[in-house]
């Protein structure tokens, strides 16, 4: 018997003495911190991504405390209604920005861009980029290794294995910008949202002339300018043989899509087009 | 006892299968493509536009910037064009393209066989004319060697050390060069040691290269007794520069140091005789040895080859790709670069090409690391590859930097010997690119 | 045109795979199979099967079924694990002491870590250590079966040296007594001491299993010699100082486990340190606790226990025994 009381009564005081110095080592070395960082981290989803150029959620909620202005703060995952509602919390207004997501432009798959050589080594698009243009002709296409899969954090990008390349998620993009960074042939890129999502894009970022770019790729842009020429709202640019459509421009007429040689811009979220008797140059090839 | 440095290293079958072909004048091309970026540096300028005539040794490029190296002609004829094409990873690099038409060489080149051996320049003039031939380091880098011979300010040099080890398996353009031209060698030596102002030279041989030793010191006793021919023991990479200086002086370069922090210059063999050629011949540097091998050929061959030869005219040449060929390599097995695009033309830094078969090559499914050690054993910087590995892979960057992933040579030896075939050099030559140009970042104390 | 190969150098690779490396020391452990086979008979044989059978079933179904990734037993580690196991039980081991400890080797020590070359203690050893405790008499009972060439011995006369000596010093003889009454003789436990467990037999055919590794570059010499050096001189001390009650130093390194333990266990790559420098710290490490336990522990052998404990320490060691760097504080003069 005394044994057990011993025993509960040793650790106890144990116990007891342990909180004591535990108590008052929490009360030296308290550190004072605005306690709306807690509440502003509370808002964010959390995620750590680093989109939106800080270390990690509990960075950006400091430098949002801190701040002034919000406008050169902006959470991409949680978008405007997040950033409504810390800016409603601290009193701030902030700077809503139209939701992005990421497109990636290449389209080079087994059908239209046959291999020249085959990899051996490492399977990472980051070591064979760093060595040697890729196993196509295309220099400037995607290598299909998956670093924009294993940057993304929202499981938001995977790789088809039909076509090897890598495929967007729009339900779970959160356009932080991680795939943009990882891909070293920088062929991903944040557009915005657009209307009903749809948008419209060129596929491709091969800068080489319109010959060799085809002879590499069936569905390279060639620079042709053609797109350029119908466009009405100035929103196509054409620079080294590659054509680029400024989302902020473009109002989505879908004329160059039709126009373009190759296919090599795209339509997304549209409705399919009903055949018309005239104009039907896409449907016959 | 023979020498050798002092840390890891490895043993790889030497296989110099080639070794007992003698130099033959590879045929004139039909069409030479001239890179632009021959040379570690800023590529050359082009001087030359499409339509001109141009002969053999004729300035066709001029070094641009500090880095950077003048580049000739190395045939006779009209200038095509001047575009962008592929060299031979597949990038975009400007090429002067020369349609050949007979073989006619500028006058000043002394064409003749006589071996001159007074040296009448003085310091400035060599290195003027070694700059001006476009002389750069045949070991691999291609580094513009005018400059390697002009320490910065505060540097001095007092030894000259020449790299005849050929620790690459396969090659032995080298070894060619030091049995036919071995008095040649040795006045370039003397001519570099003159630019340098050092009194001293020594030329490491491996062991593993007995008549190439004897033909040096043949030489050398008779005549150049302020060189001396040192046997190295057989070890891969005994040419590296920093393996090198440890294995014949015992000095070690600093990390992130530069081998002149020792007192020591080291230059290629064939670099002696490059600049032997410049500075006696007044021949600027347009050929080079190349040795053409594989185990899957049925024929060895060391080849003199000019410049803007494409890899599918010499590999027609040998009479076709070999069947069970999968791999072509410019330069050896350990850190030569592969040929992904057959239409890319030799530099002057091509010293072999070597076909291997999909048994010697492929590299074999990655495994767990048993953490055997084996890549610190053979890691001849003393580094921890299979850490740098993991935390390359995780892109932890200043541990990287703690763990000395800088200090690396990208040798191959850590791969070579992993048994898991954990792709270790891969990851760990990315990362080092990434904590360098941190570290080149950072405001200087 | 022909479609090249293309990766960044080296193109070509080493000899060694993971497979070469453990088929070797398999090749390096059939001179102590077989003198062992000679010895104990069917029942060595059995033992050595079911364990690597064991051992490679348990990681194949494991992998396959429960954690669904690639299976590993092509490398022949699990083989090597459950051989090693095998010959660290008394011969005398019942089938089924044989099946638990390659169940806890495999199952407990080595996928629950990981697999390959994640695990932090040595399987064989978690294995065994796991039946020493758990069965403390069988795995004591030194009794040797029969084999083809002579007859079963019971357990007192079979017992090894090591328990003898304890014994026989708790009893309060003295060491020339125990040594007188048994007979021990340095050949004889050289060639073939028949007290101990299975791969203990012989201490020649350990030492050409130890030659073989050294000769295929399998391991270094660093950690076998390090250990045995240090159990030498440090049993050596205690025997200068007292050679009446503590034994003398060959005794020591040709008795019990020492060399089955530090040529083939504690060379197990994945439990041991990276560097050479670690590797000296840790061989030493093993050899003084080994004594430690011989001497004054309750134990009469202690280099399993060593093993594990300086296994612990090996996370410690790569952190701070790191190979000396090729460019740190050159001096030049």
């Amino acid at each position: 018997m005394n044994t057990v009381l011993f025993t509960i009564l040793s650790l106890s005081i144990l116990g007891i003495l342990l909180a004591l110095i535990l108590y008052f080592v929490a009360q030296k070395f308290k550190v004072e911190e605005d306690p709306r960082i807690d509440d502003v981290q509370a808002i964010l989803p959390g995620a750590n991504c680093g989109g939106c150029g800080f270390a990690g959620c509990r960075a950006f909620a400091e430098s949002c405390v801190k701040a002034e202005t919000l406008e050169k703060n902006f959470c991409p995952v949680g978008g405007n209604e997040v950033m409504k509602q810390v800016a409603q919390y601290l009193g701030m207004e902030m700077a809503e920005k139209t939701p992005q997501v990421a497109v990636v432009r290449c389209n080079g798959n087994c059908d239209n861009r046959p291999k020249t050589n085959n990899y051996d080594g490492f399977s990472s698009c980051a070591v064979m980029s760093s060595f040697y243009s890729g196993d196509t002709a295309c220099k400037y296409g995607c290598l299909g290794h998956g670093d924009c899969v294993l940057a993304c954090q929202f499981d938001a990008i995977k790789m088809d294995p039909r076509t090897g390349l890598p495929e967007v998620d729009e339900s779970k993009c959160t356009a932080c910008g991680a795939c943009v960074k990882a891909c070293p042939k920088m062929i991903i890129e944040l557009r915005n949202k657009g209307i009903k999502n749809r948008r419209i894009f060129v596929s491709c970022v091969n800068k080489d002339k319109g010959g060799i770019a085809k002879k590499a790729c069936a569905v390279a842009c060639i620079g042709c300018t053609k797109c350029q020429k119908v466009c009405a709202y100035d929103a196509i640019t054409i620079t080294s043989n590659l054509a680029y459509i400024d989302y902020n421009k473009c109002k989505l007429c879908r004329k160059c899509v039709v126009e373009c040689p190759t296919h090599a811009i795209w339509e997304v979220n549209f409705p399919v087009r009903v055949p018309k008797k005239e104009t039907s140059p896409l449907v016959e090839q | 006892m023979s020498k050798t440095f002092s840390i890891g290293g490895i043993h790889p079958h030497d296989n110099k299968i080639s070794k007992d072909a003698a130099i033959e004048n590879f045929p004139l091309v039909e069409t030479a493509y001239i890179s632009m970026s021959q040379h570690l540096g800023a590529p050359a300028e082009p001087i030359v536009a499409k339509g001109d005539k141009v002969k053999v040794g004729q300035l066709i490029a001029k070094a641009s910037g500090f880095i950077s190296a003048n580049i000739h002609s190395s045939v006779s004829g009209t200038v095509r064009s001047v575009e962008m094409l592929p060299d031979l990873a597949g990038n975009p690099v400007q090429h002067v393209i020369i349609d050949v038409e007979g073989d006619e060489w500028i006058d000043t080149i002394d064409r003749s066989n006589d071996i001159v051996k007074d040296i009448k320049l003085g310091k400035e003039e060599i290195i003027k004319r070694i700059a001006e031939c476009g002389v750069v380091g045949l070991g691999g880098a291609a580094f513009p060697t005018h400059i390697k011979l002009t320490p910065p300010p505060g540097k001095v040099a007092d030894v000259l050390l020449i790299n005849g080890s050929e620790c690459e398996p396969y090659l032995t353009s080298d070894y060619r060069i030091m049995l036919e031209n071995p008095e040649e060698i040795l006045i370039g030596v003397r001519i570099m040691m003159k630019a340098l102002g050092v009194s001293k030279a020594y030329v490491g041989i491996e062991e593993n290269k007995p008549k190439a030793i004897k033909s040096m010191k043949g030489v050398a006793d008779k005549g150049y007794t302020d060189i001396k021919i040192v046997p190295l023991k057989k070890r891969y990479p005994q040419g590296g520069e920093k393996q090198l200086i440890d294995a014949v002086t015992g000095r070690r370069v600093p990390s992130m140091g530069l081998p002149i922090d020792t007192g020591a210059v080291v230059q290629n063999v064939g670099t002696a005789l490059a600049v032997y050629e410049a500075v006696q011949k007044n021949k600027p540097l347009f050929d080079g040895i190349v040795t053409v091998t594989g185990k899957c050929m049925t024929e060895q061959r060391n080849f003199r080859l000019r410049v803007g030869t494409t890899f599918d005219t010499m590999m027609f040449a040998i009479g076709g790709f070999p069947k069970d060929a999968v791999k072509l390599i410019s330069g050896g097995p350990m850190m030569g670069k592969a040929v992904a695009c057959m239409d890319a033309a030799s530099v002057k830094s091509t010293s072999g090409l070597l076909l291997l078969t999909e048994e010697e090559t492929k590299r074999g499914p990655e495994r767990n690391c048993i953490r055997c050690a084996k890549c610190v054993e053979a890691c001849p910087m003393g580094l921890q590859p299979y850490l740098l590995n993991r935390l390359a892979r995780v892109n932890r960057m200043e541990e990287l930097e703690e763990n000395m992933v800088q200090d690396c040579i990208e040798c191959g030896c850590c791969l070579y010997s992993c048994p898991a075939n954990i792709p270790l050099l891969d990851t760990i030559r990315l990362s080092k690119a990434k904590v360098l140009k941190i570290m080149r970042g950072r405001p200087k104390k | 045109m022909k479609k090249l190969l293309v990766s960044p150098a080296p193109h070509i690779h080493g000899p060694q795979t993971t497979k070469s490396l453990m088929r070797d020391v398999i090749i390096a452990l059939v001179p102590s199979l077989l003198v062992s086979i000679y010895f104990f008979g069917f029942s060595a044989i059995k033992l050595a099967l079911v364990g690597v059978v064991t051992c490679v079933a348990v990681e194949y179904v494991i992998q396959r079924y429960l954690i669904k990734c690639t299976v590993t037993i092509g490398d022949y580690s699990a083989a090597v694990t459950g051989l090693l196991l095998a010959l660290n039980l008394p011969p005398n081991s019942p089938w089924w002491l044989m099946l638990i400890g390659s169940i806890v080797a495999i199952g407990v020590a080595k996928l629950t870590f990981g697999g390959l070359g994640q695990n932090l203690f040595n399987p064989a050893l978690v294995g065994r250590v796991f039946l020493l405790v758990s069965f403390p008499v069988l795995m004591t009972d030194w009794t040797i079966p029969a084999s083809w060439f002579r007859e079963g011995i019971d357990a007192s006369s079979g017992a090894t040296a090591l328990s003898i000596v304890k014994e026989g010093l708790a009893q309060g003889l003295t060491l020339d007594q125990i040594f007188q009454n048994h007979n021990f003789s340095y050949m004889q436990m050289l060639f073939s001491k028949i007290g101990g467990s299975v791969g203990e037999v012989s201490a020649l055919a350990l030492i050409i299993g130890f030659a073989y590794l050294l000769y295929r570059r399998v391991i270094t010499a660093h950690i076998p010699l390090s250990i045995i050096v240090t159990v030498a001189l440090f049993t050596g001390i205690f025997w200068v100082v007292n050679p009446e009650h503590y034994t003398d130093p060959l005794f020591n390194i040709l008795s019990g486990g020492i060399l089955l333990g530090s040529i083939f266990m504690a060379t197990d790559y994945v439990t041991s340190p990276m560097s050479k420098k670690g590797m000296v710290l840790y061989g030493v490490g093993i050899g003084i606790i080994t004594v430690l336990i011989r001497y004054f522990g309750s134990y009469p052998e202690g280099i399993s226990f060593a093993i594990l404990i300086m296994n612990a320490f090996v996370p410690l060691i790569n952190k701070y025994m790191k190979p000396a760097y090729f460019g740190k504080e050159v001096k030049n003069g």
